[in-house]
């Protein structure tokens, strides 16, 4: 029975916030936003080496520091807070964790430990031009040629896959999904960044011809694996999403106060405390759901894992957009502006709404799970 | 999701299931479900059905022994509650006395009130209500005009019998009396008013003093000639809650609950205990209504059309939200921590999502829904689909909880108020 946070977990949120308040301020997301490489190496450098944040759910035997997930909760919840631009959610919410998810632990033993480091950025490659993010909608196709495995297809809404050093890519062999592990270098290989509408986050286009790759786990054997890596992603991006509401809130709140009109603050009109009022319900609730998600992570309870997981992204998702709009209101004409931040929240909640698939999408996937 | 505090916790919870199993058949059996905060439903047998549980011993879980609790700890209470409500047991009649007045009184009351009031409330001989609204103080309850003035002008004074009893009644009090409070005025909105045999009343006490300040918490036995008490009937058709008029009621001088003129403050610590921990076996009973929902979609093959599929699972979303958020606070409180904002949200939010929850029972219903039994009779669909329309007005409305919200839980400026 754990669902409050332990002393060790909030000393773990205080060293990230006051890490991110420093590294992660308003002007480095616009400059990062602004950048197509959209994140500084130095600062994740400097996010392995002081507080091992890239490893810290990676088990020790892969060079990780072995926590569990409601503590790398804590960690998302935060940078979702700040908006942190970096391969943050890629390299670790997707990448490590289909790792850990196939069956390969030579594969484990081999690309683990750069991932947990933070020298490597890795990605997850699952999403094509049909942006699915169901097992049917992969197609793009693997062969096994003349000295190993080629794929052969196009990825696309890729996060950060023109950065990433190591691209883990969900591809079709004859005998079902497998997934494979391509090295940024790879000959045939071409990766083009999108323009995309949340510049806090990247995306890219990848594009395999006849691209080497390495076949990670048994052949045809991936999609359970990668099933239950987005169910994991999709906690984490809850709890990025609540992080996200909360600064959201936090800004309206503050806002509501100092800005007058009729000779009150704002915030003394019920209109807008209730408004504030209904995103705290909002956000609680939300974080109700990210956090019960958590804690079934960490449990492992299979079936409560796959049932919390579609809850979280079916409610997380939309609580954060809609607190993300409510909070540009609360500002009014200066909420729709370039120069103030609302509108970065706003575009990174409804970017990351349809990251994993959208929420009707989730809302089906639990009415399946619960044999509704 | 079961909860699990442990081997100790483990007993305590399988000697309930038993006795619960064991216990809950026959009549009490054929209720289970019934009831809620403001169902007057199957009164006799729901109270019958507290007797039961007091004979086994199973009400103030929590309370020290001294005044015939348990003397357990938290977890026990939660779990009581948790397996109570699993075992959809007959919400009890005497809630209002357990989950509010009890609390009120350990945390506030004197010695001498613990000893006399508590052990008839768990043994289910008194039962309680609550005398805070009147028809000009809702939600600004700081305008309560009922008075109270001391018959003796505060002066200590013996009764003329001599005796132990006071006001009309001949109940024996406990408590050393000294002087008494004369009480005028009207309650209303008085949950299971009809059955009270005490009322605890917020009264003004000092006469020029405005709002919350100069209020006084009394204990004032029902049955004497200046309290009549008429039934008002609800819109479910029940008489739940009842119109309290006060005319010279008298009240032994000791009964104050906290301190004379601080009224307030044990007004607020009561609608504090009503607001969070009442909830938590409410939202089960909730859970227990989606379920059924969804067995009735099933039944009528309703999961098929896309858009009661979708109002489906969000229901699903929101019991299991309430109890995510339940537990939360259950944790930071049995972990010795202060509640986060969660556990001020929770009723705002489940009153709310409960309502959506009986629109979509009243829709699957279809026509069916249209037609009630002889006598008014309603189904528990239509039941709970009426009564949760207070949900969002008692233990103070959506609208003041969201005031509360912003104001006491984001800091947000207060209404200007005169
Ligand atoms: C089923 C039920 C059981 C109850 N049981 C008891 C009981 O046992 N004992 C007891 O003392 N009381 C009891 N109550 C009374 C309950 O506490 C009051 O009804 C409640 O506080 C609202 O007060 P009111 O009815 O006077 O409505 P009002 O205060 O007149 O409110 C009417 C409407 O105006 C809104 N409003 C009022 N003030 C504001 C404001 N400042 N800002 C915005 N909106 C506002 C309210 O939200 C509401 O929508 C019960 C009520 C119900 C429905």
């Amino acid at each position: 029975m754990d669902l409050t946070f332990s002393e060790e977990q909030d000393e773990l949120r205080k060293v990230v916030r006051s890490f991110l308040t420093r590294h992660a301020t308003e002007a480095d997301v616009r400059r990062l936003a602004a950048d197509p490489s959209g994140y500084d190496p130095a600062v994740w450098q400097r996010m392995a080496t002081e507080i091992g944040l890239q490893g810290l759910a990676v088990p020790e035997k892969y060079g990780g520091s072995g926590f569990g997930y409601v503590d790398l909760g804590v960690v998302f919840e935060e940078t979702g807070r700040a908006l942190l631009c970096a391969p943050y959610f890629a390299s670790v919410a997707l990448a490590a964790e289909i790792l850990l998810r196939c069956d390969d632990e030579t594969a484990r033993g081999d690309l683990l430990p750069g991932i947990a480091s933070g020298e490597t950025v890795a990605t997850l490659a699952l999403t094509e031009e049909n942006g699915r993010w169901d097992e049917s909608g992969i197609t793009l196709n693997a062969h096994d040629g003349a000295g190993g495995w080629r794929l052969t297809g196009v990825k696309t809404y890729v996060l950060d896959g023109h950065l990433a050093d190591l691209l883990l890519v969900a591809a079709r062999t004859p005998s079902g999904v497998s997934l494979f592990a391509v090295e940024a270098q790879a000959p045939g290989l071409v990766r083009t960044p999108l323009p995309t509408l949340d510049q806090t986050r990247k995306q890219a286009r990848v594009e395999f011809t006849n691209t080497a790759a390495r076949l990670l786990g048994p052949e045809g054997a991936a999609w359970p694996g990668l099933e239950r890596t987005l169910a994991t992603a999709s906690v984490l991006l809850a709890a990025e999403q609540v992080g996200g509401a909360a600064t959201a809130l936090d800004a309206a709140v503050e806002h509501a106060r100092i800005r007058e009109q009729y000779g009150r603050p704002i915030g003394s009109f019920q209109g807008i405390k209730h408004k504030c009022a209904d995103m705290l319900v909002e956000i609680e609730s939300a974080r109700s759901a990210a956090y019960g998600g958590l804690w079934a992570l960490d449990t492992g309870d299979e079936a409560e894992i796959a049932i919390s997981a579609a809850l979280a992204q079916a409610f997380c998702s939309e609580a954060f957009t809609r607190v993300a709009g409510d909070n540009i209101q609360v500002h009014g004409g200066i909420g729709f502006t370039w120069e103030h931040p609302a509108h970065l929240y706003l575009k990174r909640a409804k970017s990351s709404e349809v990251l994993l698939g959208t929420p009707s999408y989730h809302r089906e996937l639990l009415a399946t799970r619960l044999g509704i | 999701m079961e909860l699990d505090f442990g081997p100790a916790v483990r007993d305590f919870r399988d000697e309930l299931r038993d006795w619960l199993a064991e216990h809950l058949v026959g009549e009490f059996a054929e209720h289970r479900g019934v009831g809620g905060p403001t169902d007057g439903a199957a009164w006799e047998v729901r109270l019958a059905w507290d007797r039961e549980l007091a004979a086994g011993n199973w009400l103030g879980v929590g309370w020290p022994r001294e005044y015939g609790g348990r003397g357990l700890g938290l977890l026990e209470e939660i779990v009581f509650e948790y397996e109570y409500a699993r075992a959809n047991a007959p919400y009890r009649a005497t809630g209002n006395a357990l989950d509010l007045l009890g609390p009120m009184l350990l945390a506030m009351g004197s010695e001498a009130q613990k000893k006399r009031f508590l052990p008839p409330i768990l043994s289910v001989e008194e039962l309680w209500g609550q005398g805070f609204s009147e028809p000009g103080a809702g939600s600004d309850l700081a305008s309560v005009r009922t008075r109270a003035e001391r018959a003796d002008g505060g002066m200590r004074a013996e009764r003329d019998d001599g005796g132990t009893s006071f006001g009309g009644t001949s109940r024996p009090t406990g408590v050393e009396s000294g002087g008494e409070w004369v009480v005028s005025g009207q309650k209303v909105w008085t949950s299971f008013g009809i059955h009270a045999d005490w009322l605890y009343v917020l009264t003004r006490t000092d006469p020029d003093s405005r709002r919350h300040k100069g209020l006084t918490m009394l204990l004032v036995p029902a049955d004497q000639p200046g309290v009549e008490i008429r039934p008002i009937r609800n819109l479910a058709g029940q008489d739940e809650f009842a119109e309290v008029f006060l005319s010279d009621a008298r009240t032994d001088a000791d009964m104050v609950v906290g301190e004379i003129g601080q009224g307030w403050r044990t007004a607020m610590a009561t609608l504090g205990i009503e607001r969070g921990t009442t909830l938590l076996p409410q939202q089960l009973t909730f859970e227990r209504e989606a379920e059924s929902l969804i067995g009735l979609a099933r039944e009528r093959g309703a999961l098929d059309d896309p858009m009661l599929r979708r109002r489906i699972v969000d229901a699903w979303i929101s019991v299991r939200i309430m109890r995510t958020t339940n537990l939360r606070t259950i944790a930071e409180l049995t972990a010795g921590r202060t509640p986060g904002p969660q556990a001020t949200t929770a009723k705002l939010y489940a009153s709310t999502r409960h309502q959506q929850l009986g629109h979509l029972a009243m829709e699957l219903a279809g026509p069916a829904g249209q037609i009630v039994g002889e006598d008014y009779g309603l189904d528990t669909r239509q039941r709970s689909f009426l009564l949760s329309l207070a949900e969002t007005i008692y233990g103070g409305s959506s609208e003041i909880q969201r005031n509360i919200i912003g104001e006491q839980v984001l800091g947000l400026p207060k209404e200007p108020r005169p």
